[in-house]
Order: structure tokens, then sequence, then C-alpha cells
């Protein structure tokens, strides 16, 4: 029993990450109605920026802000340089295009700052929250911070204008344009949200993974998961989805025999491909009907 | 994403299909010439690459066939690549088959694989079967990997081969043989998949990629047509896995990474979704422009062939098929300018 809490109390933690990732990739479906694969390296690349920004003598919070703010800014002119044009190509070479990013914005921060591993300080120090041991001040910071963004969110989308417009351009761009919106632009916002959000998960995560740029690679994965298992259409859901994929994980590393450990990885995709086949639309996803 | 799924699929009339047959047929025969005619001109190095440019073809094919003919996603064909690979090592290394007769066989094993596989899949759209595609292809090198699988697939180590000679005494090196073998193999592969796309079945594919509902009102059993697609998509896979497991002599669980699943899509883009041919460009540019972009620069080998990607896309939006298929109508309307056509074919 002990063994259990301790294991469900170490996948809360983990899922915290992946929660933190998973909200990032709700964010940007729900404004360009994309999986973006390049969120990660975007997230790896913020945070690098962080990073260079502390050893050139920045404090933490001011680095901090900064870099929300550059990668608002890079998001928002990634979309103008390299999506505007590419509006009415296919689905699919759009997914190539993800893909290229990832490897062109992968390669560079490696260039610019190889390939070692690097430390990158947390602002809620490491020391164990209770005596047990079991969640350090950081992972409780995370949660917290994660579940802030959540709700900040919320109120965005919901209560505010521009949250109003961005979901309107996501969800039926023509009829969004012919009421005044511009959807070009929220298009961007978007993205730009996207990124300062990923670079928000990005410099949560540095301090449990280190900082390299192969990081995001199979958080961003866990994260693709979490925000599927809960539903792609609720930003709620993915925070769930993210902490129960984490806790799965966990578990099947402990509880299953023999391949437990060794294919962690594949029984939590399984299970969560179990949920896809019987809620094709995620735990907390809106079913989408299409007129025929 | 039903509606845009749709949209992609608009391409697959997207070939050149409008140019006059005899055109085709001699593009067609210029080219099997070339291809007969390289080994014999170019190093054994150059012709094991091009064996690859076309084992990648076929696994492209496969892929095209799923995606660009039945609009279902795929971003994890490496596992069935993995499957077939490993089926024909197995079979070659602890079974002491000889090596042409584990294609038929690995083709067959990704077909009821594949075919399982696309059972659950049925339930899953656009994004969502991209993600269950991807979970495979992460979750193939583990198990390949896995303890109980060890005996067979020699675990983190692989299985060595052997490099078949001609057989016959044919005058030919190791390479070259295997090449042409490829090329038959690959030839036999695009008929068959030509027949199949012009088929009954095939038109019963493409209408469920174009509107699944009108497909079932008109009787077209989707659940059953989806899995078939999903099965002989992962036999073509297959078949060039086990391919890939002799031409290379060496089988092992990171070579069927998520990496190779990403190549072949880009593959399949590349080259043009729904348009058979397309494969070929597709598996030469998985071949052959990571290594430009590393000759262009070692330590931005990534951001140069990232580059060159979005130039790509930037230059031909719907792939070299969509690029063809312009050129091939401004050429026609040049020549039509020149004199009036007595055929009438330009008031179709």
């Amino acid at each position: 029993m002990e063994i259990l809490i301790h294991q469900i109390l170490a996948g809360l933690a983990t899922g915290g990450i992946y929660a933190c990732m998973a909200l990032a990739v709700v964010m940007i479906y729900q404004a360009i109605d994309h999986l973006n694969f390049a969120q990660g390296e975007m997230a790896m690349f913020s945070t690098f920026i962080a990073w260079q920004l502390m050893q050139w003598g920045v404090p933490y919070w001011s680095a901090f802000l900064l870099t929300v703010a550059i990668s608002f800014a890079g998001g928002l002119a990634l979309e103008r340089i390299v999506f505007a044009p590419l509006r009415h190509a296919p689905v699919l070479s759009h997914i190539v295009v993800f893909i290229a990013l990832f490897v062109i914005i992968n390669s560079l921060a490696g260039f610019i700052w190889d390939f070692s591993i690097k430390a990158f300080p947390s602002p809620f120090g490491t020391r164990p929250l209770f005596e047990l041991g079991l969640l350090s001040a950081h992972d409780a910071g995370m949660m917290g911070v994660t579940v802030l963004l959540l709700v900040l969110l919320y109120l965005f989308f919901r209560h505010t204008r521009i949250g109003l417009a961005m979901r309107a351009a996501a969800a039926n761009p023509e009829s969004a344009r012919l009421v005044g919106i511009r959807v070009g632009w929220m298009v961007a916002l978007g993205w730009g949200m996207a990124a300062a959000i990923g670079a928000v998960a990005g410099m949560l995560i540095a301090p449990v993974v280190f900082l390299e740029p192969n990081m995001m690679l199979s958080i961003l994965l866990y994260g693709f998961a979490g925000a599927v298992v809960g539903g792609l259409t609720s930003p709620g859901g993915a925070v769930v989805g993210g902490f129960a994929v984490g806790v799965i994980e966990n578990l099947a590393g402990t509880f299953i025999p023999h391949v437990g450990r060794e294919l962690k990885l594949s029984i939590a995709l399984a299970l969560i491909v179990a949920v896809l086949t019987i809620k094709p639309s995620g735990l907390f996803g809106r079913r989408i009907t299409t007129r025929v | 994403m039903p509606p845009k799924i749709a949209a992609l699929g608009k391409t697959a009339e997207a070939g050149p299909g409008t140019a006059p047959p005899g055109a085709r047929r001699l593009a067609v025969a210029v080219l099997l010439l070339a291809a007969l005619a390289l080994p014999f001109f170019v190093k054994n190095f150059v012709v094991f690459q091009f064996t690859m440019a076309l084992i990648y073809a076929i696994a492209i094919l496969g892929l095209n066939l799923l995606t660009g003919f039945n609009g279902q996603f795929s971003l994890g064909h490496s596992a069935f690549f993995g499957i077939g690979a490993y089926t024909a090592a197995i079979l070659i290394d602890q079974a002491g088959l000889p090596y042409w007769l584990t294609f038929p066989l690995a083709g067959l094993v990704c077909f009821v694989v594949g075919f399982l596989f696309g059972l659950p899949a049925l339930r899953l759209e656009g994004i969502y079967l991209a993600l269950a595609t991807f979970a495979l292809a992460v979750a193939m090198p583990q198990i390949l990997k896995s303890s109980p699988l060890e005996p067979w697939t020699g675990g983190v180590q692989g299985i060595v081969i052997v490099k078949p000679d001609a057989p016959f005494g044919l005058p030919l090196t190791a390479d070259q043989w295997l090449y042409f073998l490829t090329l038959a193999i690959s030839l036999g592969l695009t008929v068959c998949a030509f027949n199949l796309v012009n088929s009954r079945t095939g038109r019963a594919l493409m209408a469920i990629r174009d509107n699944p509902i009108a497909a079932r009102a008109m009787g077209i059993d989707i659940a059953l047509y989806k899995s078939l697609t999903f099965g002989v998509s992962a036999l073509y896979t297959g078949v060039a896995g086990a391919l890939s497991a002799v031409v290379v002599q060496f089988v092992a669980p990171d070579s069927f990474t998520f990496v190779l699943a990403v190549a072949l899509f880009v593959g399949l883009v590349v080259g043009g979704v729904g348009w058979i041919p397309g494969s070929l460009i597709g598996g030469l540019f998985v071949l052959f422009v990571p290594n430009l972009a590393e000759q262009v620069s070692k330590g931005l080998a990534g951001a140069v062939y990232g580059v060159i990607l979005i130039l790509v896309i930037y230059i031909m939006p719907s792939g070299a098929a969509g690029l063809l298929r312009l050129i091939a109508e401004r050429l026609r309307r040049m020549v039509g300018q020149g004199r009036d056509d007595p055929a009438g074919r330009r008031t179709r």
C-alpha cells in the first residue's frame, strides 16, 4: 500500500511535467486546429534563451518574464513568416513543415549551445515538501503554476473579447472573417501564446530533466498523449490527462511483472490507444459533429 | 477533422495524369532503361544507395495507399518496416530459410499485423489516428529490445545476415543483384498498386476517403475496407523492410524508430499524396537529401535539411505531383496556343 501511494505521488510529480506540456499542446490546437510537432523544441529553445540570459547575469524572474515575452514574439513571427504563406497548402504539407521546424530548432540549439547537459535553477527550491520526501517543493510549485495557467487561460478564452475572437477564428475561419475578425492575426496570436506557454513549461521542466537539446523528445510525446486522453478540445482535460499519464506510466513500471519496467512507455501508450478506442475524442473532449 | 482529410484527398488526381498516354509511356520506358543501365555505370556503394531508395519507395507506396487513397493517417509505418525486417532476419537466421522466401512471408506477417491494428484504428480519425500510430512507432524499438523476445530478436545487438550472391552464375556483384531484385519487386508491387487503385476496390477506397457517409450509403463495408487497406499498406511496407534487412545485412531495434516513420511520411508528402509514381521521388528524397544536407554543413545538417524541406513545400505545396501537374498544364497550354487541337482535347 505504501508503495502504491509512493508511486502515485511520484507519478503525479512527473505528471505535472506532462500536464504542463499537454496544456501548451491543447492551446495551440485550439488556436490553429493542428497538433504542433515542433512545440517541444520551441519550448526547449525558449528555455535555452532563459538559461543564456541568466548566464549573462539577469536575475531569475526578470529572465523568466523576458523569455516569455521573447517566446511570444518568436511564436508570432514564426507564424507570420513560415506559415502564413502556406495557409492554403494541404494539411499534410503543414505537418511536414512542423517536422522541418523540429529538426531546424533542434539542430540550431545544438549548434549554439552544444549538446552537453546543463543544470537549470528552480524558483521554488528542490528540498522535499513533506517529511516523507515524496514531493519536492519544485514539483508542488510546478503543479501550482500549471493550475494557475489553466485558470488564467479559462478566463481569457471565456471572458475576453479577444479570447472569443480566437475561438471563433479556429472553429470557423470563414464565418469569423465575415463578422470582422482578423483571422490571420488571431492564428498568429495563438502561436505566440502557445510559444509563451511552452516557454513556461520548458522553464519549469528543465530543473527536473536538465537542459539539453533533446530534453523535450519524450516529454512532448507524453504531453501529446495526455492531451489526447483528456481531449484535445478541453484544456482542463489535457491537464488531467497529463497527470493520468504520469501516474499510469509509474504504476505500470512498478506493478506489471517482468516487462513492466522495460515497456513502461509502450504500456502507457497502449492504454492511451485503449482509451481512444472507447472514447474517440478523449475523456473530456466534445464530440465534434459535422454536417453532411 | 474529416473535411480536411477529404481536402487532402483532392491531390489524388494531382498526378500529371492529364499527359497524353504516348508521352507517359515514353517517360516510363526512358526511366526503366535508365534504371536498368544504372548499376553498370556507378560504384557499388551508389548501387547500394539506389537500392535503399527503391526500398523506401516501396514503403512509401504502402503508406500512399493508406493515406493517399484511403485517407487514413499513419505516423507508425516504421513499425511495419521493422516487423518485416525482423521477420526476414529471424527466418534466415533461425529457420535457415532462403532469403527470397522471406519476402512474401514478411509481407504476410505484416498484412496480418496491419489488419489487426486497423481494427481498433477504425474508431480513430485524423489526429487521433496519427497519435495512435505514432505510439506504435515509438513502442516498436522497445518491444524489439524487450527480454521475452530476446532469444529471437537478439535484443539490442540485433541480427547479422550474410549478403546473398547472384544466383545461376549471373555475372553480377552482390550489390548489383540485390538492386535488380529490388527493382523487379518494386515494379511488380507498383503494377499491383495501379491495378488495385483502378479496380472496384480502389474506387471503394477513394469513396471512403472522400465521403465516408456517402460511401456507406452506397453499401461499401467501411470497416472491412479500411482494415484491409491497413493490412495491404503494412504488407508493402513489410516487404520493403524485409528487403532492407537483406540489403543492409543487419537489423537492430534502433533502425526502426519513429525517425524512420517520420522520414517515410516526409517522402510521401514530397512525392505527392495519392500519386503512385510520387513514391519513387519520395524514396529518392528520403535517401539523398539528408546526405546532401550533411555535405553542406556537418554541424548544422539538421537545420539545412529542415530549410530544404520548407523550401520544397513552398515551391510545391502538394508535392512533386502538384508541381508536375502544373508544368504539364503550362506545356499543354503553350502547345495548344501554337496549333488548334484537332482532337478538341482542351475543350474537355
